[in-house]
């Protein structure tokens, strides 16, 4: 039972942490100046991910976890009252 | 009232709720004074973890750096934010489930090993220190500009106050008082912003404002940066400079950094639960990232606005915010071609950059300096980056006591963090140093007068660096952070997630990730320092990014390392189970 909580963290953990490294390495860095070619009012896009956009994105994933793991939390704790 | 006057009050009102607060959270125990007896709402911790970590580099530095830099800026809004998701995802939680006082208190039980539990301080300590002496360098510039006292009678001043509330409160003080200390730093960055926002942009939302059109003109501001600095014969602000590989490692270095730093790392062992612990850490982003998503829209009206009143303009007429920081030798004016106009383009207006002053004045009443003029170029102005945000208000011509309100704010920006790393170098030394290792029978009450003394020791260091500068803040700044990602990150990290790691493989990969992070960054930034350009870079990257490549070499090492020992006993694994299930 440990094991599946561990297993499904991780699974929580690696979907997030690839989320956050395509915003910020990925459109931030990476794909910069070709998202750069799209302007949206005043922001070339690129540069909006690099200055602003990663850092909307990284608060969002926080709370998204701490959702995710409460959940889970949640889940893992009532089965082992169950049992008991 | 002039602006000297409400500068004072200010300052001065700040300072008397900070120690009001000190006096009325004193800690009495090592449990308060290490993490304020595990108390902290979470909310509360936010802020203080919030302002323990927006520090003079962040507050007075970052954006002016960004001003100058445009795009290539960006390294520091993604790194200094993007560590969280790191730090809450990884590190936070389970660091407050195992629930000591330290990061080495972790790494020694984890490594089973007074030495690793040593080379952790050592790490950590190095880490603080290069930290803090960014921050005391802070305090002493904002002291100097506005209060006009000397730099060094200013860090002096600032050790004391410090001192009052970091040797009293300990953890419990400090967390309070940064939680005050966050309210004043946001309101003082976030008015000035609105209103140049306004001013520029007729948008009172500074993060949609650098977007938008410019006041009675269809052109976007963003466009016409671009434009003008094109025209002075800068890269236009909005691309970037540096190659995509360097921009890539000194992003990293300063996310994993960031999630390595030890007094960040602590302020998570404060709160109650677990769960609080990840709340926290997002609490913390959100508050920070109000500052980091305003910094950029300071850094382009900064830039805009600073090109706009100074250019083409004669040095007699120069607004007086120009004559100001001249006086204190942060602007410097070498009038080349002779015709009293201060001319400002790309290169740099001095020969060996940085000014160097004589008491004499010029034709035009300027300040004479004794370099020569660097004549590959028609730039005739030098200015320090650290004082745009400062400088901002007064050139955006806004009335005394936003200038005085931003005073405050810096100041406070500067003293929360450098309390914070002060009371993580004192636990360090009094529970790591002496409690665990070298004096294990001392009471609780000897433990904490301990703890007490190393954080006066502590600040009295702290305040020789900021007095004998190494380098300009947010350079040295960069330095701490390649050395967290280097050597505390890995080690936390694979603490955690990976039980196999035994003691011989985490000391080696610190140690290597240490040595081989500060021999690169030394060699270009101290003693072969003609030598620093990207054609003499390992793989391009620039020192600033090297901490990344430290980080890889430590994990390398230490996954090698490891399977030439014997595995963890079986008390690890068990301890390693627990923290993992909250």
């Amino acid at each position: 039972m440990k094991q599946n909580y561990w297993r499904s963290n991780l699974k929580i953990l690696s979907i997030l942490l690839s989320i956050w490294f395509i915003v910020s390495f990925g459109f931030g860095i990476i794909w910069s100046d070709s998202l750069d070619q799209l302007q949206i009012g005043g922001f070339k896009l690129g540069f909006w991910f690099a200055q602003q956009g990663s850092i909307y994105f990284f608060v969002i994933l926080i709370f998204i976890y701490i959702y995710l793991m409460n959940r889970l939390d949640k889940k893992y704790k009532d089965k082992s009252e169950e049992k008991f | 009232m002039d602006t000297q006057v409400l500068t004072y009050i200010f300052v001065g009102l700040s300072f008397a709720l900070y120690i009001g607060i000190a006096i009325w959270s004193r800690a009495s125990s090592t449990n308060e004074f290490y993490i304020a007896g595990k108390g902290v709402h979470p909310v509360a911790n936010g802020m203080a973890t919030a302002a323990d970590w927006m520090s003079a580099a962040s507050f007075i530095s970052m954006a002016g750096l960004i001003a100058f830099l445009g795009k290539d800026g960006s390294v520091y809004l993604m790194g200094w934010t993007g560590g969280y998701v790191l730090l809450a995802l990884l590190l936070a939680p389970y660091l407050r489930k195992f629930g000591q006082y330290t990061v080495p208190d972790f790494i020694g039980a984890r490594y089973y090993s007074n030495a690793a539990r040593l080379v952790a301080v050592i790490c950590l300590i190095f880490v603080s220190f290069t930290y803090v002496a960014g921050q005391m360098r802070g305090v002493g510039i904002v002291f100097s500009r506005f209060l006009e006292v000397d730099i060094n009678l200013g860090v002096i001043i600032g050790m004391c106050i410090v001192f009052f509330y970091a040797v009293l409160g300990g953890m419990k003080g400090i967390t309070y008082t940064q939680v005050a200390q966050y309210c004043v730093l946001i309101f003082a960055y976030l008015v000035p912003a609105i209103f140049i926002s306004i001013l520029m942009t007729g948008n009172p939302i500074p993060q949609l404002g650098f977007g938008d059109t410019l006041v009675n003109s269809d052109v976007y501001l963003l466009d016409k940066l671009d434009k003008v600095t094109t025209e002075l014969g800068f890269n236009a602000y909005t691309e970037n400079t540096k190659s995509t590989i360097d921009i890539f490692c000194i992003t990293a270095a300063l996310m994993f950094g960031t999630a390595g730093l030890p007094h960040v790392i602590v302020r998570f062992f404060t709160v109650p639960r677990v769960s609080d612990a990840r709340k926290s850490a997002g609490y913390a982003l959100i508050f920070i990232a109000i500052l980091y998503s305003t910094a950029p829209a300071v850094s382009a009206f900064a830039r805009m606005n600073f090109i706009d009143s100074v250019q083409e303009v004669q040095y007699k007429e120069a607004p007086s915010w120009f004559k100001n920081w001249e006086n204190i030798g942060l602007i410097a004016w070498k009038d080349k071609n002779n015709d009293e106009l201060i001319q400002y383009s790309s290169g740099n207006a001095l020969d060996g950059v940085k000014p160097d002053f004589n008491n004499g004045r010029g034709l035009s009443g300027e300040r004479l300096v004794n370099n020569n003029s660097d004549l590959s170029n028609s730039n005739e102005v030098y200015i320090d980056r650290d004082i745009m945000v400062l400088a901002n208000p007064e050139i955006a011509q806004l009335p005394g006591w936003v200038v005085a309100l931003v005073a405050a704010g810096a100041l406070a920006a500067a003293l929360s963090t450098a309390a914070g790393l002060l009371l993580v170098i004192s636990a360090s030394i009094s529970h790591d140093l002496l409690k665990k290792t070298f004096m294990t029978q001392i009471t609780e009450k000897q433990e904490l007068l301990y703890a007490r003394c190393s954080a006066a020791v502590a600040i009295f260091i702290a305040g020789l660096f900021g007095i004998y500068p190494p380098g300009f803040v947010a350079q040295v700044v960069a330095f701490a952070f390649g050395l967290a990602a280097a050597t505390i990150f890995p080690a936390l990290l694979m603490g955690i997630f990976y039980k196999r790691l035994n003691k011989e493989g985490a000391i080696a990969g610190m140690l290597s990730g240490l040595v081989i992070t500060s021999a690169y960054i030394i060699n270009y930034k101290f003693i072969n320092v003609h030598l620093n350009s990207a054609d003499n870079w390992f793989l391009g990257i620039s020192p600033e990014g090297f901490g990344f490549i430290g980080m890889i070499v430590n994990f390398f090492v230490a996954l090698s390392i490891c399977y030439f020992f014997k595995k963890p006993p079986k008390s690890v694994d068990q301890m390693v189970d627990s923290i993992r299930n909250p």
